[in-house]
C-alpha cells in the first residue's frame, strides 16, 4: 500500500553535521549541485542550437533577467514566496509518507478564496486584519478540499495518489467555475475576480518590489523543517512515513495523524495560493493555472525533504522560470523551453546524486 | 432542447465517447502493466505527448495513418527507454524522474510544434472507418461502436489479449511477481530488471499509440499540451482497475462519455459552463471511491527500485 519512503530515513542524517566535516561537506554539496546544473545547461543548450537559437545569448538573458539585474532578482525573490509555501506543504506530506499530488488544486482554491474575500474584508475591517482573515480562509478552504482524500486514506486505505490527483482536476475546474460564475468582477469584460488595490496588498520589502510574502514563505518552510526534525510531533509523522505498521504498534493514532498531515500540507498549499494573490497578482483571471506544484514536487525530493536545501532548489526554480520568461520574450523562443530546461536540470541532479552515493559507498567498502 | 435525445444526438455522443475513450484505454492498459511490475510510471503523460507529436509528424509527412501510429508508439518507447534506464536499471526515484519527463516532453513537443507547425496548423484528413456489416446498422449503438477506425477494434482486442497474458502465461506471472515480491522472482532465476524493463517499454508503446490516436484520429492535428492530463487519467484508471484490463475498458468508457458530453452539450446549445461538465468524470470516480473504495490492492513493491541483496 505505502510506497517507498526510504529517503525520509536518510534525510535526518543530513541534519547532523559535525564541526570538522562541515566545511568539506558544504563544498562537496555545492560542487554536486553546481556541476550537474552546468551539465544540464550544456545539454539544454544543444537543444537550443538544434532549433537555431544561440544558447549563450539565451543563458545570458536568463542570468541577467533572473539573477543579476535589480528588477530581475526582485521578481525572482517574489516568485519564491508561493513556491516556498508549496514546498513546505510537500515536505510535511512526503516525510510522513503521503503522496499529496493535489497541490495545484489546493493552491488554486486557496488563491480564488483569497482573491474573493480580500476585497470584501478590506471594506469592513483594518487592512492588516483583512489580509490575515483572507489568509486564514484560503487555508481552511484548501484544508477542506483535502479532507476527502485524507479520510479515505485514514479509514479506508484508499491510495491518496488517485484521490489527490482527482481532487486536483476537480479543484482546477471548480476554481474556474467560481471565477466565472460566483466571484466574477462585474466591472470588467474579462472573467476575473475583483482586483485588490495595490496599496492593500502585502507590503513590499523596503524600497524594492519584493513581496513580504517571501519572508512568510521562508518562515513557513523553516518552521516546518524544525517541527519535522526537532519535535515529538515531527518524529511521530516520520515514523508513520517510515513504517505505518510499526507506528500502529507503537501506539500512535495513525488515522488522526494522517488527517493532520493532509490538513497541514493542503493548508500550506492554500496559503501559497493566497500569498501569490494577496502579495503579487491582486486577482485571479479565469483559466489561470501556473501549475507550480508539478515542478516543486521533484525539487523537494532532490532536497531530500530538507527545508534548507529546498530553499536553494526553490531559488533555482525561480531564477530559471523568471529568467526563462524574459529570455523567451527577447529571443522568440516559446516559454515552453523553460520546462525543458527544468526537466533536464532535475534529471541530471538526480543522476549526479546517484553516482555520488555510489562513489562514497565504494570508498567506504 | 428537443434535439437532446434524438437518435442523431445520442449516436454522436456515443461516437465521441468511444473516440475519447481509446487514448485513455491505451494509457490505462500501459500503466497497468508498469504498476503490476512494480513501477509507478508518472512519466506516462510525457510518453503520450511524445507519441502524439511523433505520431502526427509521421502521419503528416508520410500520408499514412498506420505509419503515424508506428512512429507514435516508437516515440513513447523512446521516452520509456529513458525511464527504464533511470528508474529500473539504476533505481532513481520514480516520481522525480516521471514528473521530470512529463515536464520535459510538455516543453519539448510545444517547442518543436512552435518552430514547425505554429504558422500553418496543418490538419490530417479524417480517418476512414472500418464498417462492420450488419452490426453497424443497429440504430444509435451501431455507428458508435462498429464504424470506427480499425485501431479501435484492435485496442479493444488488446484488453482481452492482456487479460490472457496476465492469467495464463509465464510472462504474466513474472510481471506480477516483479511487483509483489521481486526478490522471489530473482531467486527463481528470472531477471527482475529485465521483466520490469519489458513492462515499462510496453507502457511506452501503448501510451505513445494512445497519444498518436489522440492527435491523428481524435483531433486530426497536434497542438501543445494536447493530452491535457490523459496520462494522469490513465494512472487513475490503472489503479482503480486493480490489475484487471476489462475494468480499464469500462473506466475509459465512463470517462469517454463524460468528455463527449462536454462537446455534445455545447453543440446542443445547452448553456452550462464547460468547466462544470469537465468535473463530471472526476466527480464520478470520487463518488465511486467513497462508496466502494476499501483497500485497493496495489502491488507490494510498487515504486521501490529492486536492488539484489538489499534488505
Amino acid at each position: 500500500m505505502s510506497i517507498d519512503t526510504a529517503p525520509t530515513v536518510s534525510a535526518t542524517a543530513l541534519d547532523a553535521t559535525s564541526g570538522a566535516a562541515t566545511r568539506h561537506d558544504i563544498l562537496h554539496r555545492l560542487l554536486m549541485t553546481l556541476g550537474p546544473i552546468l551539465a544540464a545547461l550544456v545539454i539544454a543548450g544543444c537543444i537550443l542550437l538544434a532549433v537555431g537559437v544561440d544558447p549563450l545569448a539565451y543563458y545570458g538573458y536568463v542570468l541577467e533577467k533572473g539573477l543579476f539585474s535589480p528588477l530581475g532578482i526582485q521578481q525572482t525573490l517574489t516568485r519564491m514566496a508561493p513556491l516556498l509555501f508549496l514546498a513546505a506543504g510537500l515536505i510535511v506530506a512526503f516525510r510522513a509518507g503521503m503522496w499529496n499530488l493535489g497541490g495545484d488544486g489546493q493552491f488554486l482554491l486557496g488563491a480564488v478564496t483569497a482573491a474573493a474575500s480580500a476585497p470584501v474584508f478590506i471594506q469592513i475591517m483594518p487592512s492588516w486584519l483583512a489580509l490575515i482573515c483572507s489568509f486564514l480562509i484560503a487555508m481552511v478552504v484548501a484544508m477542506i478540499w483535502s479532507l476527502v482524500p485524507a479520510l479515505l486514506r485514514a479509514y479506508q486505505g484508499v491510495n491518496e495518489i488517485i484521490t489527490t490527483l482527482m481532487m486536483t482536476f476537480l479543484g482546477t475546474s471548480l476554481a474556474n467555475v467560481l471565477v466565472k460564475l460566483v466571484f466574477r468582477d462585474p466591472g470588467t469584460t474579462v472573467p476575473q475576480t475583483r482586483t485588490l488595490p495595490v496599496e492593500d496588498r502585502l507590503p513590499r520589502l523596503f524600497e524594492t518590489t519584493i513581496t513580504s510574502g517571501l519572508l512568510l514563505g521562508l518562515a513557513a518552510i523553516i518552521i516546518v523543517h524544525l517541527v519535522m526534525t526537532r519535535t515529538a510531533f515531527g518524529l511521530k509523522l516520520r515514523i508513520v512515513g517510515a513504517n505505518p505498521r510499526a507506528a500502529v504498534h507503537s501506539g500512535l493514532g495513525v488515522p488522526g495523524l494522517t488527517i493532520a498531515v493532509f490538513a497541514i500540507s493542503a493548508g500550506l498549499a492554500g496559503l501559497a495560493g493566497a500569498v501569490d494573490i494577496i502579495g503579487v497578482q491582486g486577482n485571479v483571471r479565469a483559466d489561470w493555472n501556473p501549475a507550480y506544484g508539478l515542478a516543486v514536487i521533484p525539487a523537494v525530493f532532490l532536497a531530500r525533504m530538507n527545508g534548507f536545501a529546498a530553499i536553494g532548489f526553490v531559488f533555482l526554480l525561480s531564477v530559471l522560470s523568471i529568467g526563462g520568461e524574459s529570455a523567451a520574450r527577447r529571443l522568440g523562443v516559446p516559454n515552453h523551453f523553460t520546462l525543458v530546461l527544468v526537466s533536464i536540470v532535475l534529471i541530471v541532479l538526480a543522476l549526479a546524486e546517484y553516482f555520488d552515493h555510489r562513489y562514497s559507498q565504494s570508498r567506504r567498502a | 432542447m428537443t434535439g437532446l435525445f434524438s437518435e442523431v444526438f445520442l449516436s454522436a455522443l456515443l461516437f465521441g465517447a468511444v473516440t475519447a475513450a481509446i487514448p485513455l484505454l491505451l494509457a490505462g492498459l500501459g500503466e497497468q502493466m508498469s504498476e503490476k511490475a512494480g513501477v509507478l510510471n508518472i512519466g506516462i503523460e510525457g510518453m503520450m505527448l511524445a507519441g502524439a507529436y511523433l505520431g502526427f509528424v509521421g502521419a503528416f509527412y508520410s500520408g499514412s495513418l498506420w505509419l503515424g501510429f508506428l512512429t507514435g508508439a516508437a516515440g513513447g518507447v523512446a521516452v520509456a527507454l529513458v525511464m527504464a534506464l533511470l528508474c529500473v536499471r539504476i533505481g532513481l526515484n520514480q516520481i522525480v524522474i516521471g514528473i521530470a519527463l512529463t515536464l520535459g516532453l510538455e516543453g519539448l513537443t510545444a517547442l518543436l510544434h512552435h518552430f514547425q507547425f505554429s504558422r500553418s496548423y496543418p490538419r490530417l484528413p479524417a480517418a476512414d472507418a472500418t464498417v462492420i456489416p450488419l452490426l453497424s446498422d443497429i440504430p444509435v449503438i451501431g455507428p458508435a461502436f462498429f464504424k470506427q477506425h480499425l485501431i479501435v477494434y484492435l485496442a479493444v482486442a488488446l484488453v482481452f489479449g492482456m487479460g490472457y497474458v496476465y492469467r495464463r502465461t509465464q510472462l504474466g506471472l513474472n510481471l506480477q511477481a516483479a511487483g509483489d515480491k521481486p526478490a522471489a522472482l530473482d531467486v527463481a532465476g528470472i531477471d527482475v530488471v529485465r521483466t520490469r524493463t519489458i513492462a515499462v517499454l510496453t507502457t511506452g508503446a501503448l501510451a505513445g499509440l494512445g497519444g498518436a490516436y489522440l492527435a491523428n484520429v481524435g483531433a486530426g492535428l497536434f497542438i501543445p499540451f494536447i493530452t491535457n492530463g490523459a496520462g494522469f487519467l490513465g494512472i487513475v484508471l490503472a489503479m482503480l482497475a486493480r490489475g484487471r484490463p476489462i475494468w480499464v475498458l469500462f473506466g475509459a468508457l465512463l470517462f469517454g462519455i463524460c468528455l463527449s458530453l462536454t462537446t455534445a452539450m455545447q453543440v446542443a446549445g445547452i448553456n452550462i459552463p464547460t468547466d462544470i461538465i469537465q468535473m463530471l468524470p472526476f466527480l464520478a470516480v470520487m463518488i465511486m471511491l467513497v462508496l466502494f473504495g476499501r483497500r485497493a490492492s496495489l502491488p507490494a513493491a510498487l515504486g521501490i527500485p529492486y536492488e539484489r541483496g538489499a534488505r
